[in-house]
């Protein structure tokens, strides 16, 4: 039975959420939206009521968005894995559910994907993945579209922030019908790209079952039920093949016959910028594959390609059907596309004239234009930790998080980092397999809930003598300062039992475990040398929280250097903080420029003042009174 | 140049590119022509990118109105408004323009860590006075930072561009102010306000330096 709320109820809801309603023409919710808040008001108008996600660019803000809206519960889980398996236990109780990850996250996820896809479920659950083309803030830019192939389920592509939230309520029917999870896959220009949307009114769907479901063969994997699953899945998919051939997601856009375009995502609003006369076939699922509309279309046409970003995962499909089409050789299958890539291309592949290109303008030679690279901001926790195992000389295993910045000069303190919780295993198996060196694995505190407990768990066992740095700021911090196990506060802002790293660690057996004060560079130095004399595993956890927590923000009082003191020596310039910059004033003796500190960057963490030689960086305390009350 | 009525006609549709560097304010910036559009009743397309690359990175975020709006990103050499927070920024993106594009741009300055570790230099406001005047007629400089500075918060800056920049569309000021009570918050409100009178005051005597510098 569905159920109605009234429209104010969403117009608050998207007051809630910092979106503002539009209040004009017929239609009252009208709003500019992302793709993921899309999503999120998507899932929410499709009744959903559980969700589940782990942040990570650029999926985060679809449960943060979601988690504001009225009369549904929503969590952050430690990982990608664990949030999946909840929503698939939602969706089991008979309870539409939502799960959201980046694209790598499906990997951690894998394993409850394929399960879900091999069980179905009782009501509709929608598995939200954004890939990230490009790498704008990942470690690779694998297409989830792979994916879908691969455990045989359905996935929907959306191209704008409307079919983001039309498409998202749409999985969770399908879902239902064909008793299989639906994947929505976002791309990052339609997750963090906006555009209009005509917000709906939510349906309230009951639970499907009374009560939990007994139901063995269906839900438990034992081989020889999951043999009688299997073909299940198989004749599930060709199901879902031949109604992909009519549903209107999947659409023949007919018009000049030269030239036909097949298709999918944000692809499909380059395809419309830079091709305006070509026919087109949109694929809104993109598997599986409606081939008899396919071939309709490519009939259609005298010249057929594809235009999608990442894999030719379609053109393949397409080939596979004996249709001649071209894609790869004309459009990058590396990095993003946008409307210049695609129309050079295609001009360069005889599809369009010299003239298509628009009139641009010629910059005259510049001197080299210095690059901005991202850095660790001003007082961040991170930075005097990382200054101080740069120090020690060995090999630093780094994870995936914002001290992942310490790769970059002037810190260059990390050596490898892969993917979520890699950094204890790699420093593990370097250090067992007879690496000479000391090897030590940082972490932060988000990352060692996600996925470096176990990998902890291996060094004790196996007895290796790294030394793991937790860095615990408080927060998820690369992503937006989210809540985690750690920080005592849900996604839905309760307070909650806060993880004890140290007693965790404690309890897992390492004996040798310090905490300290992040911005402590004199005690962090002092444990690292003890710990690297030590032939057993070693934690330290450095903790501070990030410098962006708005309590954080509160403390900043800027530090000042006594240019009397300051002989340019620039050692402080080696911890990279951007609050610290050469000066006009010249100590004479060496010619060297001094140092001073931007007022409106710097927070008073007190790094550089510990690491300054001279004592020329004053301390808090040190501040006379009038510039402390400046802060 | 012709000055006695708006250079761009809002209904016709623009492409507008605001840069500038993370904590500038660039993503408010674009929110507020976002929902400028909105209350114009054209298509709107935005996009940004979050995360990593705004930890004191360089970022952009693209703006489209018109009656149909494709794509979320604007092509090269279809960028109408450049609108730029920073020195350095308003040079990155100059090859995204057309010779008949507008810059707004702050001449201020943010030195990034290649510069202040003495690994790259910085481009000096003669340099790119001059570069930008070769490039693009249709320039305006205006020190929004300053200005916002003088009102006590330099975060502001952003509306002082978009002030600057609203007297040359033919969008009433009720649809920029209705657009800022919406994406602004309240507490900072009254502040934006005089941010975007400062704008269009700066940006009304530049179009007058302008026309007497034609006449002369």
């Amino acid at each position: 039975m569905d159920t109605l709320i009234p429209s104010e109820h969403a117009i608050r809801a998207a007051d809630e959420t910092d979106i503002a309603p539009s209040s004009y023409g017929e239609h009252p919710v009208i709003a500019l939206l992302s793709g993921n808040e899309a999503i999120a008001h998507g899932a929410w108008s499709g009744g959903v009521v559980f969700a589940s996600g782990y942040p990570g660019t650029p999926s985060t803000e679809i449960l943060e968005t979601f988690a504001r809206l009225p009369g549904i519960y929503a969590e952050w889980a430690p990982n990608e894995k664990v949030a999946l398996d909840a929503a698939i236990g939602a969706a089991y109780a008979g309870r539409r559910a939502l799960a959201t990850m980046k694209h790598v996250g499906l990997n951690v996820a894998a394993d409850a994907y394929f399960y879900a896809s091999m069980t179905g479920l009782e009501a509709g659950l929608v598995i939200v993945v954004a890939d990230d083309p490009g790498m704008h803030s990942s470690q690779n830019e694998q297409d989830t579209r792979n994916y879908a192939k691969f455990a045989r389920v359905p996935c929907l592509d959306p191209a704008d922030s409307q079919e983001a939230h039309d498409m998202t309520a749409f999985a969770l029917q399908l879902s239902e019908q064909f008793d299989t999870p639906v994947l929505v896959r976002s791309t990052t220009r339609v997750s963090h790209g906006f555009g209009r949307v005509q917000l709906r009114q939510r349906v309230e769907v009951p639970p499907r079952v009374r009560r939990f479901p007994r139901n063995p063969t269906k839900y438990v994997m034992v081989p020889a039920n999951a043999r009688k699953r299997h073909p299940i899945v198989e004749e599930r998919t060709e199901r879902v093949r031949e109604y992909a051939e009519k549903m209107p997601l999947n659409r023949m856009e007919i018009r000049d016959s030269e030239l036909g375009i097949i298709t999918t995502g944000i692809a499909y609003q380059y395809v419309r910028e830079v091709f305006p006369q070509a026919s087109v076939l949109k694929l809104g699922m993109s598997w599986p594959l409606p081939h008899d509309l396919i071939a309709d279309f490519a009939h259609r046409v005298k010249r057929l390609i594809v235009v999608e970003e990442l894999d030719p995962f379609i053109e393949e499909h397409v080939r596979m059907l004996g249709i001649r089409v071209e894609g790869k050789s004309i459009f990058p299958k590396i990095g993003e596309l946008n409307p210049h890539l695609v129309r050079e291309a295609a001009i360069r592949a005889g599809l369009l004239p010299e003239t298509a290109r628009p009139q641009t303008v010629s910059v005259p030679p510049l001197p080299e234009l210095p690059a901005r690279p991202p850095v660790l901001c001003p007082g961040c926790p991170h930075r005097g930790v990382l200054w101080a195992i740069k120090k020690l000389h060995v090999p630093v295993n780094g994870d995936i998080g914002c001290y992942t910045l310490g790769v970059v000069p002037p810190l260059s303190t990390i050596h490898t980092t892969g993917c979520m919780g890699a950094g204890i295993g790699v420093a593990h198996g370097a250090a067992k397999a007879g690496s000479p060196e000391k090897h030590v694995a940082i972490i932060g505190d988000s990352t060692f809930f996600h996925t470096g407990i176990p990998a902890l768990i291996n060094v004790v066992y196996n007895k290796s003598p790294v030394i793991v740095v937790i860095m615990d700021n408080r927060a998820t911090a690369m992503t937006g300062d989210q809540p985690n196990p750690g920080t005592g506060q849900t996604l839905m802002g309760e307070e909650t039992q806060a993880v004890d790293i140290e007693a965790l660690v404690r309890a897992i057996g390492v004996k040798h475990v310090t905490t300290v004060d992040a911005h402590d560079e004199r005690t962090i130095e002092q444990v690292l040398k003890s710990y690297k004399k030590l032939n057993e595993p070693t934690v330290l956890i450095a903790r501070h929280p990030c410098a962006l927590l708005p309590e954080e923000r509160r403390n900043y009082v800027p530090l000042r250097v006594d240019a009397d003191k300051c002989d340019g020596c620039g050692v402080c310039l080696q911890i990279g903080c951007p609050a610290l910059v050469r000066s006009e004033a010249i100590h004479i003796p060496s010619q060297r420029h001094k140092v001073e500190i931007d007022p409106l960057l710097c927070t008073g963490c007190e790094v550089c003042a510990q690491v300054c030689p001279s004592n020329a960086i004053l301390f808090r305390a040190q501040l006379d009174e009038a510039s402390y009350l400046r802060g | 140049m012709d000055f006695s009525k708006p250079l761009f006609d809002a209904e016709q549709g623009l492409n507008l590119l605001v840069v500038g560097v993370g904590g500038q304010g660039v993503l408010l910036a674009s929110n507020v022509l976002g929902e400028v559009g909105l209350i114009l009743e054209l298509d709107v397309k935005k996009s940004e990118v979050h995360g990593m690359s705004q930890r004191g990175g360089s970022v952009n975020s693209h703006v489209r109105w018109g009656k149909e709006v494709f794509s979320p990103l604007i092509g090269k050499g279809e960028v109408d408004v450049l609108v730029s927070l920073e020195r350095l920024e308003t040079l990155r993106y100059l090859d995204l323009l057309h010779p008949g594009s507008v810059i707004i741009a702050d001449p201020f300055a943010l030195y990034p860590v290649t510069v202040t570790s003495g690994k790259a230099s910085y481009p000096d406001e003669k340099l790119a006075r001059a570069v930008v005047k070769q490039v693009i007629p249709r320039n305006f400089w205006i020190p929004a930072t300053e200005l916002a500075e003088g009102l006590g918060n330099v975060r502001a800056a952003n509306v002082v561009l978009l002030g600057a920049l609203s007297v040359l569309l033919n969008a009433p000021a009720s649809v920029w102010h209705l657009a800022l009570e919406r994406r602004v918050p309240t507490r900072f409100l009254s502040l934006n306000m005089r941010a975007f009178q400062l704008g269009q005051q700066q940006m009304n005597s530049a179009l007058q330096e302008a026309k007497r510098s034609v006449v002369s």
